[in-house]
């Protein structure tokens, strides 16, 4: 609890600011959105974390979210695959590239940031080749499967809860089981801290390693699946570029060292919405440029993330004082 | 007096390093410091070298006042460290690393030709006949440490501190580097020589200082300089009391090893047993090859070839989860890489190897399970804590290494391996570590386990085995093992166990 209190508040500060500078924040539409993005980044970001917590990095997600989001209308509607066959496809795609990613980096000691910007260049080659370049969407059929992400549960005023949501706390909390109270989360932990001391105490560290990948491209699957339904069509050049980036920052907004060993799921979500707002706020207050985006979204990261290292030392001393 | 040193005091997290130590150094005189480890030897070395900063202290050079409060500050007075890990840059070239950091240049650009010149000056004043434009990682190890002397000499060191310089050369190469000392004392170079082999100390050394967790012991000169008396200063008791060590009622067979070969020495074999109840000790000198054989016992780096049979069932080991199923337990040689987590607790660390067995549902976390090991262990090695929750990176590394000893306790181990068990941790810690492997074989347990501290060797084992080159060269027990037959074991030069019998 106390590692999230930081980012809990910084979310808290954003939302009350662009409450009272940005018209219609508060509004059922924008709520509804803002909830829907949020749980879409937020399943990237606990995809992510999972990777970071071992000490590795995954910078292929948004080309895994092109190549599914691509992919699945391109097989539903120019293969006329069943939906039932065309996504089991997809799971196991994203299952085989993660599965990839880890056996090359484990067996072949490759690096992971090496390993997974080739990724990000060829899942993005391969969709603009088999898509020639064209966008790719549902041309209005598959209305009753896509109602998993665009219907609401509604609760008041216009207001629903999106079904995006519900996936992302069905998500959250196994991911948040098995970090927390399985003894695989805790190998993971470990092995993100001081990998040598891990498989030293008997801990199976590859598999760990691959599990971890496999877990992370599951999840980009996921979400390019939810991100295309949601959108309904998908261009191969541009779909997902950059989102690896927002699911990275989600994670280290979040509590995750880049350094291993640290993170927790709820912190995961808080991160994304943080990035969503942020968003939010950049486009309804009129006196912030939207062209200057990246600057302010750049600018937040870091100085929540030098402030989290100013309380670490803090921290660090007083505990040392505490043993000495 | 060439240079003084007051009242020095240094803490870390922790522990307190060194409370008020004095130091003193005559020109040309060669000062050896002694200490267990953890008694602040290096700790003062790094101080002196300016590598770290005293809490408290003055420095007298000459009768003058200096500071050193870096490593530049102390060059600048004319005193140079040379690390037990020498500190070269392989791939560069002789000449290249003597002027590293102050290169010589022409019109701007390196003036390789003069700096070639000069460095051949300072490696023949070391007695190194080499050409000055090879690469440093060509030459054998016992070389480069004279390249490291070379490289203090052209900075006009007057102090030359050396590290452990002998840790790991033979005893040719020691021979040399000893001609090489006094050749530069005669020229009034003063050296501080630090190392555990006590009988190279008396070989060389004028005088002879003694330190003892953190402070000073005693001096030795001359004439009194002898074995007893280092050893009565460093462990400030008797030997004996220190290494309670009882007749152990051997058992069966618990362990044998045959044939084994690892990575390092391929074409060596190596085979041993091991009893209930019995101690074993490995020695020899770093790189000889014994850290390998408990790795590859342990399946961390899966031997070449070999069996091992553990209570009379043959058993495969090719990687830590086989090894600790076969009822095997490794305490490596880097507590900090691999031995602990340091930032996770002490509860998470004791429990990391039992995690599996004692899961709910072969998968969910046990946390009363775990917590009551903790609690268990803590009390049991007395690790000094003030609570299960703290991070194993805030504690002294005695009682780092107790959490890890625990960890794998914790697993009721048939066999247990020890690498250096008790390296960088201070005496208290040390005695507490003997008294616990003893109290292990007492109950049965087979213990083998690898030291570089002859004392350790043989104040706690029943056999001491030692290696040379990959290979055992030679098996002592009981009265037979003394200082001198291990070394000349180790070293492989039957010659010194020829003069010590005569």
């Amino acid at each position: 609890m106390k590692k999230i209190l930081g980012i809990l508040l910084t979310l808290v500060v954003l939302f009350g600011l662009t409450a009272a500078l940005g018209d219609g924040f508060l509004g059922a539409y924008n709520q509804e959105k803002l909830l829907e993005r949020t749980a879409l980044f937020g399943i990237l970001g606990i995809g992510v974390a999972f990777v970071i917590i071992t000490g590795g990095i995954d910078l292929s997600i948004g080309s895994v979210v092109c190549l599914v989001g691509c992919g699945l209308p391109w097989l539903l509607v120019k293969q006329e695959w069943s939906p039932a066959f065309a996504l089991a496809v997809v799971v196991l795609v994203s299952a085989s590239i993660g599965l990839i990613h880890g056996l090359l980096i484990t067996k072949l000691k490759l690096q992971p940031f090496v390993v997974t910007l080739c990724g990000l260049l060829v899942y993005r080659g391969i969709t603009r080749g088999f898509t020639e370049d064209q966008s790719q969407g549902f041309e209005g059929g598959f209305g009753s499967l896509r109602q998993v992400v665009t219907e609401k549960i509604p609760v008041m005023g216009g207001f629903g809860i999106p079904w995006t949501w519900v996936i992302l706390v069905l998500v959250a909390v196994v991911a948040g089981i098995f970090l927390n109270k399985t003894i695989y989360g805790r190998y993971l932990r470990a092995l993100g801290s001081n990998e040598e001391a891990a498989r030293f105490s008997g801990i199976n560290t590859d598999r760990m390693v691959i599990l971890s990948y496999v877990v992370c491209s599951l999840l980009a699957g996921l979400g390019g699946v939810l991100f295309v339904m949601d959108v309904g069509s998908a261009q191969p050049s541009d779909f997902g570029n950059f989102y690896e980036l927002y699911a990275i920052a989600a994670a280290v907004l979040g509590g995750c060292s880049l350094r291993g060993g640290q993170g927790t799921v709820v912190g995961v979500v808080i991160g994304a919405a943080v990035m969503q707002v942020l968003k939010n706020m950049i486009n309804l207050v009129t006196w912030i440029p939207t062209h200057i985006e990246f600057a302010v979204v750049g600018a937040v990261i870091l100085v929540a993330v030098v402030a989290d290292e100013l309380v670490k030392r803090t921290v660090a001393t007083r505990r040392a004082r505490k043993s000495s | 007096m060439l240079l003084e040193v007051r009242e020095v005091t240094k803490s870390f997290p922790g522990v307190l390093a060194l409370r008020g130590v004095d130091l003193t150094l005559g020109r040309g005189e060669v000062l050896a410091v002694l200490g267990e480890n953890g008694a602040g030897k290096s700790t003062l070395m790094k101080i002196l070298a300016g590598v770290q900063a005293a809490d408290e202290g003055t420095f007298f050079l000459e009768g003058k006042t200096v500071r050193i409060d870096s490593v530049r500050a102390a060059m600048a007075v004319g005193i140079a460290l040379i690390h037990q890990e020498l500190n070269l840059a392989e791939n560069l070239e002789i000449a290249a690393n003597i002027f590293l950091g102050r290169e010589l240049r022409r019109f701007g650009l390196l003036d390789d030709e003069t700096m070639r010149e000069e460095a051949a000056k300072y490696l023949a004043m070391v007695g190194l006949e080499v050409d000055a434009a090879m690469e440093v990682g060509m030459l054998p190890i016992g070389k480069q440490q004279l390249v490291e002397i070379a490289k203090a000499l052209s900075v006009d060191a007057q102090v030359l501190i050396m590290d452990e310089p002998t840790s790991s050369l033979s005893q040719t190469e020691a021979e040399q580097l000893f001609v090489v000392i006094k050749d530069l004392v005669s020229r009034g170079v003063s050296i501080i020589y630090i190392s555990h082999r006590l009988s190279e100390i008396g070989q060389i050394a004028d005088r002879v200082m003694v330190l003892r967790d953190g402070e000073n012991a005693g001096e030795l000169m001359g004439a009194e300089i002898n074995h007893q008396a280092m050893v009565q200063l460093m462990v400030g008791r008797d030997l004996d009391r220190f290494y309670q060590r009882s007749q152990h009622a051997l058992g069966e067979v618990r362990m044998e090893v045959h044939g084994l070969r690892t990575a390092a020495y391929p074409d060596h074999e190596t085979s041993f047993q091991l009893a209930a109840g019995e101690v074993v000790g490995v020695a020899g000198l770093v790189g000889a090859g014994r850290s390998e054989i408990l790795e590859a016992l342990f399946g961390v780096v899966p031997a070449l070839g070999g069996e091992v049979w553990i209570n009379g069932q043959q058993v495969r080991i090719s990687s830590p989860q086989e090894a600790i199923a076969a009822g095997l337990a490794l305490v490596p040689e880097d507590r900090k890489t691999q031995g602990a987590i340091l930032d996770m607790s002490i509860l998470e660390n004791i429990s990391l190897a039992s995690l599996r067995r004692d899961a709910r549902g072969g998968a969910f976390l046990n946390l009363e399970a775990e917590n009551e090991l903790a609690q268990e262990g803590i009390k049991n090695l007395s690790i000094s804590t003030p609570g299960v929750e703290q991070y194993v990176r805030y504690l002294s590394g005695g009682n780092q290494q107790k959490v890890v000893l625990a960890k794998w306790l914790v697993m009721k181990p048939q066999v247990l391996l020890l690498d250096e068990p008790t390296r960088g941790i201070d005496v208290g810690a040390k005695e507490e570590i003997y008294g616990l492997i003893e109290a292990l074989a007492q109950q049965g347990m087979a213990i083998l386990f690898v030291s570089s501290e002859l004392e350790e060797v043989m104040g706690l084992s029943d056999r001491v085995l030692v290696m040379h080159e990959g290979a055992f060269s030679g098996e002592l027990g009981g009265d037979e093992c003394t200082e001198e037959r291990i070394m000349s074991l180790a070293t492989g030069d039957a010659t010194i166990l020829e003069t010590t019998k005569a």
